[in-house]
């Protein structure tokens, strides 16, 4: 019995197997987040260093958004099946935001001894503006 | 500017502890309910001897612990509100669990100046081993300097 829906069942390219939508991200969550990463950046939390550095207002760690796609992908493959978690930091993400995640199968190969899918992943926001685009290769046996 | 001169330059290596109350922190902070991060039954269910860490911690790690976590921006004269993340990768070669602790060492492997000089990319790679020795992970991040 565990908390993780897994890919098992002949999995095949395109199907999507990673979604999931996250509450807006408030300031405070950029506070918590602040003190659970360690990364204490003022650009996250400090509006007055964030203005002084030319931006309007704080915005989000995009790691907060990578964890966000992170645990879509651990819903949908279990963490010991995880190989690798790749993302590029298309644009920054706004107070307000709310993250949908999305991933699915772009390709099956074979590696390090085991059957793989490597799996195209997205976190968009309310827009549809993409904000982090990445993949993850995953065990599949 | 940060120029060529900072590629093969290595950082003072992290030592950093995965605790399980600070592990709860970030689930809680991420609004994540899985039961294998937080509950011993569930993660052995799945093969761990301790709840593992979830996909991105090692990168919160690497911080949490970290007695000069922005050395690398202060030693290369870099100013923090000039910095975007650009991009990150995790390569797992091991399980990370509760109670590990875990060696960071950084180094820098790429400078790249795009726009004409107005950005700079800042390649960074970390190598992550146990306690025993077993090479655990590999990071990469790619750090991005506003010049302008």
């Amino acid at each position: 019995m565990t908390g993780t829906m897994d890919i098992t069942t002949s999995p095949a390219v395109g199907d999507r197997i990673v979604h999931k939508r996250f509450p807006a991200i408030n300031r405070h969550r950029l506070a918590l987040y602040c003190g659970a990463s360690g990364d204490h950046n003022p650009i996250h939390v400090d509006i007055d260093f964030a203005k002084a550095s030319g931006f309007p207002d704080v915005f989000t760690h995009g790691m907060l958004v990578m964890g966000y796609l992170g645990q879509a992908l651990s819903d949908a493959v279990a963490p010991g099946r995880i190989r690798s978690f790749s993302t590029r930091f298309a644009a920054i993400t706004q107070l307000g935001a709310e993250i949908t995640c999305e991933g699915q199968i772009a390709e099956l190969i074979e590696a390090g001894g085991e059957r793989r899918a490597r799996l195209a992943l997205t976190a968009r926001d309310q827009t549809g503006e993409i904000k982090l685009a990445g993949e993850a290769i995953v065990a599949l046996s | 500017m940060v120029d060529q001169s900072a590629v093969g330059r290595r950082f003072s290596p992290v030592t950093a502890h995965v605790e399980a109350g600070r592990l709860r922190y970030f689930l809680d902070t991420l609004g994540e309910t899985n039961p294998v991060y937080r509950d011993a039954a569930a993660a052995k269910a799945e093969g761990f001897a301790a709840p593992p860490i979830p996909p991105t911690y090692l990168f919160c790690l690497e911080m949490l612990d970290n007695e000069k976590p922005f050395e690398f921006l202060t030693a290369l004269e870099i100013d923090l509100g000039r910095v975007l993340h650009g991009e990150q990768s995790f390569t797992y070669h091991a399980p990370v669990m509760v109670g590990d602790t875990l060696t960071f060492s950084p180094q820098v492997t790429s400078v790249t100046d795009k726009k004409g000089g107005a950005m700079t990319l800042i390649g960074v790679a970390t190598t992550v081993t146990n306690q025993h020795g077993v090479h655990v992970a590999d990071t990469t991040r790619t750090i991005v300097v506003r010049n302008g």
